[in-house]
């Protein structure tokens, strides 16, 4: 009923179509992401580059991976520490 | 100057071999001369909608293969003297013409014809990599569906990668209803996403399938919806800047309102 009325009144919110584009815009997500490994590739490798300016981290345990839970993609790093740097402070106070 | 241009998709089904008939005859109408190839091999469809299928004796295997030259495999439309039809074979399979052949049989067309239109099979294996290695422009359909826009968007990822870039997009069998009612996904959702050229919109239309029923293209009818959709887009083809058709047009109101005079 509550439906029915939001469309008679023109409420957006539960048309199909935003649902469709919804939906497409996220499985898009993943297919950009899969059809160009090398992006997801290039990306890693620019995040250890910026993150080993603060942090020693294991580069070989990185993990870089796109995630879907209902209604947006996330990107998800897993990156293990092994310590912190002790020009980091510099770094920070210099900016 | 000639224009090689193939007509794709990804998903099958949406409207291909029709856009590669209407527009070929659309441009035949204007006096080009057009050559429609059809390349989707093992599934000769564009000799029935055209209506040329009892005139098939070579195919294009026939030709790339040397049993018979170009010239003879071409068959001539019915109704204008500018249009051929290059057909498929029926019974091989899609690797039974390799890419360079294919460019070389593209190349030799547009020596003789200004529009070389390629009808491409569904899919991105073989056949489609067949389909466009000989084209310069690429045409990709879709219908306002998610599965359909997705595989549009893989199939002009896979066109950059092939160096046929800026790919222009139609969009068919659109309900302008059903958009006005927020129950299918409009022009801007989709050009949003795909970020492509729209080269034209083509409603749902009993009409096609009347005409495809009599093996003659809608665009030659001029009154339906679609025919002039086609029409228009035959014209940007040329390279004239026709304005997007308002499909609003059929709704009761909207007529209601012309026939009252407030537009
Ligand atoms: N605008 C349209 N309105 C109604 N039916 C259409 C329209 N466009 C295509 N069709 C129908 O959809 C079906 C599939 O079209 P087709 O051109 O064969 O698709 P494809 O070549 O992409 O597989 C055909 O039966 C055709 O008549
Ligand atoms: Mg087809």
């Amino acid at each position: 009923m509550f439906e029915f009325l939001a469309r008679v009144f023109g409420r957006e919110t539960t048309a199909s179509k935003n649902v469709a584009k919804e939906r497409l815009r996220l499985v898009l997500v993943h297919d950009r992401a899969g059809v160009s490994p090398q992006l997801m590739e290039t990306l890693k490798n620019e995040l250890i580059k910026v993150i080993s300016n603060y942090l020693e981290i294991d580069e070989k345990a990185l993990e870089v991976t796109l995630e879907t839970n209902e209604d947006q993609v996330a990107l998800v790093a897993s990156i293990p520490v092994r310590g912190m740097k002790r020009v980091s402070r510099e770094l920070v106070s210099g900016i | 100057m000639s224009e090689i241009i193939v007509v794709t998709s990804g998903k099958g089904g949406v409207g291909k071999t029709t856009t590669t008939a209407n527009l070929g005859t659309g441009l035949a109408s204007f006096g080009h001369k057009v050559v429609l190839v059809d390349a989707d091999i093992g599934l000769r469809n564009l000799d029935v909608v055209m209506g040329l299928e009892n005139r098939i004796v070579y195919d294009i295997t026939d030709v790339t293969e040397g049993h018979c030259r170009l010239r003879q495999a071409l068959i001539k439309d019915k109704r204008y003297e500018g249009l051929f039809l290059l057909p498929a074979a029926q019974t091989k399979d899609k690797t039974a013409v390799s890419p360079d052949q294919m460019k070389k049989l593209c190349a030799d067309l547009a020596q003789e014809f200004e529009y070389v239109l390629i009808d491409c099979p569904a899919g991105i294996e073989q056949g489609f990599r067949n389909a466009i290695a000989g084209a310069q422009k690429a045409i990709v359909v879709t219908t306002p569906e998610v599965a359909a826009v997705r595989d549009a968007d893989r199939v002009i990822g896979l066109l950059e990668a092939a160096e046929l870039r800026n790919p222009a997009l139609i969009i068919n069998r659109i309900r302008p209803k059903m958009v006005r009612h927020g129950d299918m996904m409009g022009i801007e959702d989709i050009i949003d996403i795909l970020a492509v050229d729209l080269l034209g919109v083509v409603p749902e239309d009993e009409q096609v399938v009347i005409s495809t029923n009599r093996g003659e293209a809608v665009v030659c009818d001029e009154r339906s919806r679609s025919g002039q959709a086609y029409r228009n887009i035959v014209r940007r083809i040329k390279g004239e800047a026709v304005p997007m058709m308002n499909l609003d047009d059929s709704g009761i109101f909207s007529r209601l309102r012309r026939i009252i005079g407030l537009r």
